[in-house]
């Protein structure tokens, strides 16, 4: 284990910074959080987390896939993938750190997603230990361990110093970097650090989630659930959630005409969009019930059928923050697991 | 550039013949630029076709893998990417990616069985390459028998192949219907489902059903009825689709996404899918 002071935190953003874009969690104007990238006099936030999850780093809300060049009946494609360079994600939470193993498993499985699969590969990320989880916080139910998250280094921020271990090949190079911005410490700050986040995850409100109602198979007991009517009615489809989601990795392809050519590029998506679905000729969920229920029996019933019973979501709370209505998976969880998840 | 293939990157196909074949439904002719098959498939395995600047769209593949000179597609005009084909002459340039999905089981489970092909409309369009697949190889396959049906005799796709290739193969019955009476047409009338029925046909036959989602669910119904179990039948779905490859989303149905775990299903195993599709 290796640390720093505090106030040498830019000294080492910098040193970073000379090999690689970094960005990390910096104050908007508007008083939230988002990953941006550093630059000289650019302050790290100390919020707890950001609206947005850093997947935008790695499967952006836009991004151009290939181009075309058309002339009279002829086609030109033009593969406009383009080289990624390192880049390093600093700050990155311990939910959000494992909501890329379940995007790995959408998009790094054959057919590998080449778009993705490049920003995974040389994307570096330093998870960020947490001190002062939210009452929306609900990591723990998904077995997430918020004071020691994984990624490529993990972090520690005490009171006086920034703690680093490095736990892969890309996460010992770059600490390899900041050899002489660190030093060799030992690990009982770290340590009292974990014990007294540890107990306060405990006491959290939403600490008792029970996912034992949900996972693969359970689509016959939760599918026709008489309480998908009422926990829908409100939904107004806006599709928040699903932006501000981690996990959530629908998209949509559409082709643009610059006048010059034609761009076809992917966006977010969302299944509590109406369009969603829609074809020529019909659409198979035609009511916002039928989308709403399609997004959480994905997040737990079908994501984990395909995925070792892995949940498509990591309890970051972003939801249950954003959603106009109040609406949000923790709620949808108490009300079909039953009594035993109150 | 990357190191990795890109499935979402297309090759270029230029559609070298387009047949009109009903009011509504033409069948494109598809090669390469240097005239070859854009790529091998099985009987029911889809491709994504694309205009540039106008979208791309999921098609079954109509001719059979034993055509190994190009690939055709009969595609119904309805939404933006079929209307701006159908308005395609030959020569134009489109875009190619494929193949997706899982085809029918035309060499294992459908060898040595009887076969009973029953399609509405378009419907017939998959099936045609399953069709013309146990067709090339005969000897393989017992008692073929093929009910189709659609509006009018004006709207029975591939109607010529029928009647002079299909219908005068031996051991090869075609029983073709149209909803609704018409001048000129001495065959019977009726819709699909109910044809069926009254063929009443032996239950040592493996079914493959293509067509409207109505058509797909009276015809089940009626199969089950005359002794039928759902083991032996057979349908392709559609859905709407992006990537193809299980990512986008967009055609999740339970745990299975209709682009690579479909589009081909046996019936028992939709029974085990929300009633979603």
């Amino acid at each position: 284990m290796r640390k720093c002071s505090l106030n040498a935190v830019n000294e080492v953003f910098a040193e970073i910074a000379k090999a690689a874009k970094l960005y990390l969690p910096v104050d908007q104007a508007d008083g939230s959080a988002a990953f941006k990238e550093w630059e000289n006099g650019v302050t790290w936030s100390s919020a707890l987390n950001t609206v947005k999850s850093p997947k935008d780093l790695f499967f952006p809300q836009t991004e151009d896939l290939m181009a075309f060049k058309t002339e009279g009946k002829s086609i030109e494609v033009i593969d406009t993938r383009r080289e990624v360079e390192d880049f390093v994600v600093f700050g990155v939470r311990a939910c959000d750190v494992k909501s890329f193993e379940i995007l790995d498993r959408v998009f790094i499985k054959e057919p590998v997603d080449s778009y993705y699969a490049s920003k995974r590969e040389k994307g570096v990320i330093v998870a960020l230990a947490c001190t002062k989880p939210s009452e929306t916080c609900f990591c723990t139910a998904f077995g997430i361990c918020a004071e020691e998250p994984c990624g490529d280094v993990s972090a520690w921020k005490t009171e006086d110093a920034l703690y680093f271990r490095a736990n892969t090949e890309k996460g010992e190079a770059l600490m390899k970097r900041l050899e002489a911005l660190t030093e060799e410490c030992g690990e009982d700050a770290v340590n009292a650090q974990k014990e007294k986040t540890a107990q306060i995850m405990k006491k959290l409100p939403l600490a008792k989630l029970d996912t034992g109602a949900f996972g693969g198979g359970k689509t016959e007991q939760l599918f026709n659930a008489p309480e998908w009517d009422e926990l829908s009615s409100a939904c107004l489809g806006c599709g928040t959630c699903t932006f501000v989601c981690p996990t959530c990795q629908c998209y949509d392809i559409k082709d643009f005409n610059t006048g010059n050519g034609v761009i076809r590029y992917r966006c977010w998506d969302s299944c509590m969009y109406s369009e969603f679905t829609k074809m020529a000729h019909g659409n198979n969920r035609l009511t916002q019930k039928e989308r709403f229920r399609q997004r959480f029996m994905h997040k737990l019933v079908y994501y984990p059928e395909n995925n070792d019973g892995l949940f498509s979501c990591v309890g970051c709370g972003r939801c249950l923050a954003k959603c106009p209505i109040s609406m949000n998976i923790v709620k949808v969880m108490k009300k079909l697991g039953g009594k035993d998840s109150e | 550039m990357s190191n990795y293939e890109e499935t979402l990157i297309p090759q270029v196909g230029v559609i070298t013949d387009v047949r009109i074949d009903t009011p509504d439904i033409k069948t494109f002719r598809v090669v390469t630029l240097d005239g070859k098959k854009a790529f091998d498939h099985r009987p029911g395995q889809c491709a994504m076709l694309s205009i540039p600047g106008v979208g791309e769209a999921m098609f079954s593949i109509t001719s059979s893998p034993t055509n190994e000179e190009y690939m055709e597609f009969s595609i119904k005009k309805c939404g933006c990417v079929t209307e701006w084909l159908h308005q395609a002459e030959a020569g134009q340039q489109i875009t190619i990616r494929g193949p997706y999905g899982k085809p029918f089981p035309v060499d294992d489970v459908f060898v040595g069985k009887n076969l009973l092909f029953i399609a509405g409309g378009v419907g017939l369009a998959p099936l045609r390459s399953v069709i013309n697949y146990v067709r090339h190889y005969r000897d393989r396959y017992g008692d073929i028998d093929i009910v189709y049906g659609s509006r009018s005799k004006d709207d029975l796709l591939d109607y010529k192949e029928i009647i002079e290739e299909w219908a005068t193969d031996a051991g090869v019955k075609v029983h073709l219907t149209i909803d609704n009476p018409q001048e000129g047409w001495d065959g019977h009338v009726g819709f699909v489902p109910n044809y069926v029925k009254e063929l009443g046909f032996d239950t040592n036959k493996t079914a493959v059903l293509c067509g409207p989602p109505i058509m797909i669910k009276f015809t089940l119904e009626g199969l089950t009825a005359i002794g039928f179990d759902k083991t032996q039948i057979y349908t392709t779905l559609e859905l709407r689709m992006k990537c193809g490859v299980g990512k986008c989303g967009r055609c999740n149905v339970g745990a299975k996404y209709v682009c690579k775990d479909g589009p081909v299903f046996r019936c028992d195993e939709l029974d085990e899918l929300p009633d979603e599709y």
